[in-house]
């Protein structure tokens, strides 16, 4: 087993879901609330990852941060190298891959809170950011936690975007599957079996608790 | 002596400053507001004003009670209009002003009530008081769940409480934050008359010290003998008929009230002749030769008009009756018996069918059956008129 693979991803699944927290929840409640006859446009490329091949994503991004685009040459004059190769470029790729992977369960309950409750809240004086804080996120905890595990889950065992971005640098950008991918090259059959058995139980660590949560939720919270 | 005039004199200014507070914390609204949904377009199109003390909007489900409530709150922008509680202008298409919700300090309690399922009791009535330092928060919102009997439960979710107590903390979250205008949209429908009476008690209470307009709005018309010192009848998107509830629900001047109120029979009908002398003129009845005599209307003769009456305000009798003060007896025949609850629903058939309620009792000594011939007993007073 590479430690040091594992650790990297762990690394990376972890900053992941903590920006797609950050960037997420704006979006979602931006597509849960916003009255722009347009809206769908911006859906359908939150929802885009779910059904291109993560080589095409991945390419994409790949040419996106090279020094040949703006925002490559940019981060360059910033930093002195390029994005692309980078544990940085990594964290980018992952984000977009699993951006719907946070976004629709987000958006999705926070569109189950009652509108009544959220008119409640404003002829009480909150303000829309009191009112997102105290009463629409509270109520939507469930969703939270799930957009952020599987977030957490997707970017754990991500395939061909970081191969397509990162490529194979050992510590720097090479994750789990990758490693898997090396053992069975060079038929290390027993390496690859350990490794893959890990992420699967990853995996499943991750649905069980989900899912326990948000049975603890709707048990302490009948009447929802 | 001069003691008395300077008292005599302040106790005058003190009424005329009390009079110019009503007038400070007065509603008054002119409200357009189109909804389109598909395909029907309604519109509201009213214009009133509520002073302090509790006004009673009625109509039925459908006639824009709640559209009108939620443009007041600012949950809805209308097209056109003005709202302003005394001086404090919270929404004016022409001058381009339109108070956000959070400002308007108008407190609203919903059907449903829309309590926080995740907070307490006790955190749901401070919502409202984030504004306010801790300890005075925490003061008030006290003071108001002891006023309104729900002190006990302020460390329960409002998934934890009966019905009653829940609607008991809605009224005080609401109440607890001073509003200028108080909104409710039935939010006693679903109690026991009982349960409502003694909250509406706290309720009055409360808005003695306070005296802000409250405009509560029901489908029910036991409600609005119960409660209102005005009426305001709303029906498709327009107020009218207004005043006091016995003006209005008792004597009906446009036909939707009047099936609101629950008259049962209206007719269209003729004058064909007026008694000025006897305050009272004749009618007949569309479609039958029944006259009817009624109170004097401003009405030619000749003209068509619109006869109510309510079932309950018919006589019933087995045989012609004699020596009696009411002025219209008309033959007819029993075409249907319906048992209603407690009350029989006779359909008497004079020419016009007409609804007639009487007991179970007087069903029985009457031997009323299917069949039957009847007089029908109506005061001349009984009859109220509308415009066609």
């Amino acid at each position: 087993m590479d430690w040091q693979a594992f650790w990297l991803t762990i690394r990376l699944a972890v900053l992941v879901a903590a920006v797609l927290v950050a960037i997420g929840v704006p979006i979602a409640y931006w597509i849960t609330y916003s009255r722009w006859r347009w809206k769908f446009l911006a859906e359908a490329v939150v929802a885009l990852p779910i059904v291109i091949p993560p080589t095409v994503l991945g390419f994409y991004v790949l040419v996106a941060l090279g020094p040949r685009s703006p925002l490559g040459r940019w981060w360059e004059s910033l930093t002195g190298h390029t994005l692309a190769f980078t544990f940085e470029g990594l964290v980018i790729g992952s984000i977009l891959y699993s951006l719907p992977f946070a976004v629709q369960p987000f958006a999705a309950s926070f569109s189950s809170v009652d509108t009544k409750l959220i008119a409640a809240s404003a002829t009480l004086g909150a303000s829309r950011v009191r009112t997102f804080f105290r009463v629409i996120l509270p109520l939507s905890i469930s969703g939270l936690v799930t957009g952020v595990a599987l977030s957490f889950a997707h970017t754990m065992g991500e395939f061909g975007v970081v191969l397509m971005v990162g490529g194979n640098i050992p510590g720097v950008t090479r994750t789990v599957s990758i490693d898997i991918y090396d053992q069975v090259q060079v038929s290390n059959y027993a390496a690859a079996n350990q490794t893959a058995l890990v992420l699967v139980l990853i995996a499943f660590l991750v649905l069980s608790v989900v899912y326990a949560l948000n049975r603890r939720i709707w048990a302490t919270w009948p009447w929802k | 002596m001069a003691v008395e005039v300077e008292r005599a004199k302040t106790s005058r200014e003190e009424h005329r400053g009390a009079e110019r507070d009503v007038n400070r914390r007065a509603l008054a609204a002119r409200i357009r507001k189109i909804l389109s949904s598909s395909g029907s377009d309604f519109m509201l199109d009213a214009e009133f004003s509520a002073a302090p003390g509790i006004t009673i909007l009625f109509g039925a489900s459908g006639a824009g009670k709640t559209t009108l409530l939620d443009c007041l709150a600012g949950l809805s922008t209308p097209e056109a209009g003005k709202i302003s509680i005394g001086e404090r202008v919270l929404f004016d298409s022409s001058a381009g002003e339109n108070i956000a919700v959070c400002q308007r300090h108008v407190g609203y309690v919903f059907q449903d009530l829309a309590l926080f399922p995740h907070l307490s009791v006790e955190q749901n009535v401070e919502y409202g008081l984030s504004h306010v330092p801790a300890d005075e928060r925490s003061q008030r919102s006290r003071t108001m769940l002891e006023s309104f009997r729900v002190a006990h439960l302020r460390s329960r979710r409002p998934g934890e409480i009966s019905g009653g107590e829940r609607q008991r903390v809605a009224l005080a979250r609401t109440l607890v934050t001073d509003p200028c205008l108080l909104l409710l949209d039935e939010p006693l429908a679903a109690l026991d008359s009982q349960t409502k009476s003694k909250i509406l008690d706290d309720l009055r209470l409360w808005n003695q010290s306070h005296g802000i307009p409250i405009l509560y709005v029901t489908h029910n018309r036991e409600e609005v003998f119960a409660l209102g010192e005005l009426v305001l009848v709303l029906d498709a998107g327009k107020i009218i008929a207004q005043g006091t509830p016995h003006e209005v629900m008792r004597a009906p001047r446009h036909e939707a009230v009047a099936q609101l109120a629950g008259f049962e029979n209206i007719f269209d009908a003729l004058v064909t002749a007026a008694h000025e002398d006897r305050g009272t003129m004749t009618c007949e009845l569309a479609g039958s030769s029944v006259q009817l005599e009624t109170p004097l209307v401003r009405a030619e003769v000749g003209s068509a008009i619109r006869v109510a009456i309510s079932a309950g305000d018919i006589l019933l009798s087995s045989e012609q009756p004699v020596g009696l003060s009411a002025r219209n007896l008309i033959p007819g025949k029993v075409v249907s018996l319906r048992q209603r609850d407690v009350i029989v629903a006779a359909e008497v058939n004079c020419g016009v069918n007409m609804e007639v309620h009487l007991t179970l009792a007087a069903r029985d000594s009457l031997h009323l059956q299917p069949g039957c011939k009847v007089w029908l007993i109506i005061k001349t007073h009984s009859c109220h008129l509308m415009a066609c």
